[in-house]
């Protein structure tokens, strides 16, 4: 039957065509051999990208005679939170037996600072950058978009030498001025096109009105840039507390983020390996990030897409 | 300020004032950190410094010593594959993974949340996870030895000819989701009649994709490319977390060359030799494309 006809009678008629049944061609969608393929394909690859997260929970779940025994990829027969427990107590890095809580609560006090300070001034910049333009603003704004792809380990020991200086080095402090300074050019680039974005009009007419500088600032533009705000966040949360690099040049064994004393408990040499308590620990410091991911959802999508986009 | 009250511009530096006070910051960090900074270690590169930077210059001893080395040749060997490899399996599983999400399916949130979430997560928690997974005692060989294939042989972080290729494995499983997210919102940014177009000249797909999509989508594929190279040239936090550059010095990089040498072999010139290395990689990426993207736009 031609499908031109029975159109009409699905969208008219709805009650008779349950009585008399499916009409006209098999809608030739759900099981053809093109989406058994892409199915099929798509299915394969989410199982590889799965088997990671499934392992880590699994293994983290079990009792380490289990382990010993049994493959990886097998559901726990019993179920223990002790490795839990254990990785966020009791875990030793070098001398210290406090576990991962040490760690967590280190790389907040690193992360909160960080996101509040590098957001702030990265706004204040692309609002400059897009609206108050002076002569060489655009020069800086270059140097600062190249100075993003040099590779961090030419520009360490001349901030380590006048961290020492200011008597920073070693402290969450001079950490955080870190974190602010390289989080600066992408968060600047994402500010600067945000802002680029929006009406000019919006702009001209408050100047008209005789606001200044701050005035727009706080009362037109920051109310207006919530959803690049939270954009920003989701970026800088997630890139500050993946941080490594930058945790184990600047910080001392007392102050080292999350990531740091995860590698070190878990590559430590002496002792019995426990993997059930090193992938509850490797969980643990991932659920901070992956909880961002899960709930921002399309939000993360959009931050990295534009963080990716020059403009 | 003062310039929209007074039209005679009475001095130049005060023109619009704060502005320039709010982008102290971005200037200070762009020439003392960024500019500066490298200015200072590529000089340095030259010195023969030890534990202490000192201004003693040696020429290009550093750099001599730096080729001489075994260590260093093997970071770059292992650059260079772990690059190449990199590039050409993430470009592809990336614009394959996009292209199948783009045939108009269903759950491709699901999909896309699956693909996506391992990039949200720390290169040390990748590394470790797939220390584990591919650990020859308990992961991937021993399960599939105890289904029987006894002789059964996977063990890359073992094993100093294949380990960099087990350090990839866990790479693009980090990485691969991001690829995909660009390439599908390049593939998005072709017009539909294109599409259309095709299917009436009676084009079979996989020649629509290769002859047409893919060479429209060429500013998409330098952008991911540049991400993903200079992602490659940075890589250090994964190798430390999945094999802390072993066996021996087999799956050694550049960027941890650098780091031992600065931090616990005192020998800062030899490091900022390395350093300075990285940096001319880097910007033999980063110059080319930069005079092609935004050379011709940029009058001066």
């Amino acid at each position: 039957m031609d499908k031109s006809l029975t159109m009409p009678t699905i969208s008219g008629q709805a009650g008779s065509r349950l009585e008399a049944g499916p009409q006209g061609k098999r809608p030739r969608k759900t099981l053809s051999s093109r989406n058994i393929i892409v199915y099929g394909a798509l299915g394969l690859a989410a199982l590889y990208y799965l088997v990671p997260l499934y392992v880590m929970v699994v293994t983290s779940l079990k009792g380490m005679p289990e382990i010993r025994l049994g493959n990886i990829f097998s559901p726990p027969m019993e179920i223990t939170f002790e490795p839990w427990v254990k990785a966020w107590a009791q875990a030793c890095t070098g001398l210290n037996c406090d576990g991962l809580s040490r760690g967590f609560w280190n790389s907040v006090r690193i992360t909160v600072p960080s996101v509040i300070v590098s957001i702030a001034i990265a706004s204040v910049n692309g609002y400059a950058l897009a609206n108050w333009r002076f002569k060489g603003s655009e020069i800086f704004f270059t140097i600062l978009i190249v100075g993003a792809f040099i590779p961090y380990q030419v520009m360490i020991y001349p901030i380590v030498i006048a961290l020492r200086e200011m008597g920073l080095y070693g402290t969450l402090y001079g950490l955080i001025l870190v974190h602010s300074i390289f989080g600066m050019p992408i968060q600047t680039l994402l500010f600067r096109n945000y802002f680029v974005s929006l009406p000019e009009e919006l702009f001209k007419a408050a100047r008209i009105d005789g606001a200044g500088f701050w005035q727009i600032y706080f009362r037109i533009m920051l109310p207006m840039s919530l959803p690049i705000f939270v954009v920003s966040m989701i970026l800088q949360t997630t890139g500050i507390w993946n941080d490594f690099l930058f945790g184990v040049v600047f910080t001392r064994p007392d102050t080292y983020p999350m990531t740091v004393q995860l590698n070190n408990i878990v590559n430590s040499v002496q002792g019995v390996k426990e993997y059930n308590v090193n992938m509850a620990a490797t969980l643990l410091t991932g659920a901070v990030p992956l909880i961002v991911y899960f709930v921002s959802g399309r939000l993360f999508v959009r931050g990295i897409a534009a963080g990716a986009v020059k403009g | 300020m003062a310039a929209h009250t007074q039209p005679g511009r009475p001095n130049q530096l005060f023109r619009n004032l704060n502005s320039k006070i709010a982008s102290i910051p971005m200037m200070l960090t762009a020439v003392v950190i960024f500019l500066g900074g490298t200015i200072w270690t590529v000089v340095y590169s030259f010195t023969n410094s030890k534990l202490l930077p000192r201004l003693s210059f040696v020429g290009l001893d550093q750099y001599e010593r730096l080729w001489d080395t075994p260590r260093w040749i093997v970071s770059i060997q292992n650059l260079a594959t772990y690059g190449c490899f990199s590039l050409i399996f993430s470009l592809t599983i990336g614009f394959l993974l996009a292209a199948l999400m783009d045939q108009k399916i269903r759950f491709e949130n699901t999909f896309r949340t699956i693909f996506l979430y391992p990039f949200a997560l720390s290169f040390i928690v990748t590394g470790l996870v797939w220390q584990w997974i591919l650990n020859p005692e308990f992961g991937v060989q021993s399960v599939i030895r105890s289904l029987g294939w006894t002789s059964f042989t996977f063990d890359p972080l073992y094993n100093s000819d294949i380990v960099i290729y087990g350090i990839l494995i866990a790479a693009l499983w980090q990485g691969t989701g991001l690829v995909m997210c660009l390439m599908l919102a390049g593939l998005r940014g072709i017009d539909e009649d294109i599409w259309k177009a095709a299917r009436v000249d009676g084009i079979p797909m996989w020649k629509t994709y290769l002859f047409i999509i893919i060479p429209m989508m060429r500013p998409v594929f330098v952008t991911t490319l540049v991400i993903i190279a200079s992602g490659i040239v940075r890589i250090y936090d994964l190798v430390v977390a999945q094999t802390s550059g072993g066996p021996g010095i087999a799956s050694d990089v550049p960027a941890k060359y650098v780091y031992d040498y600065m931090f616990f072999a005192q020998n800062l010139g030899q490091g900022f030799a390395a350093s300075t290395m990285m940096l001319l990689a880097v910007a033999i990426i980063i110059v080319p494309w930069a005079y092609l993207e935004f050379g011709g736009r940029k009058r001066g």
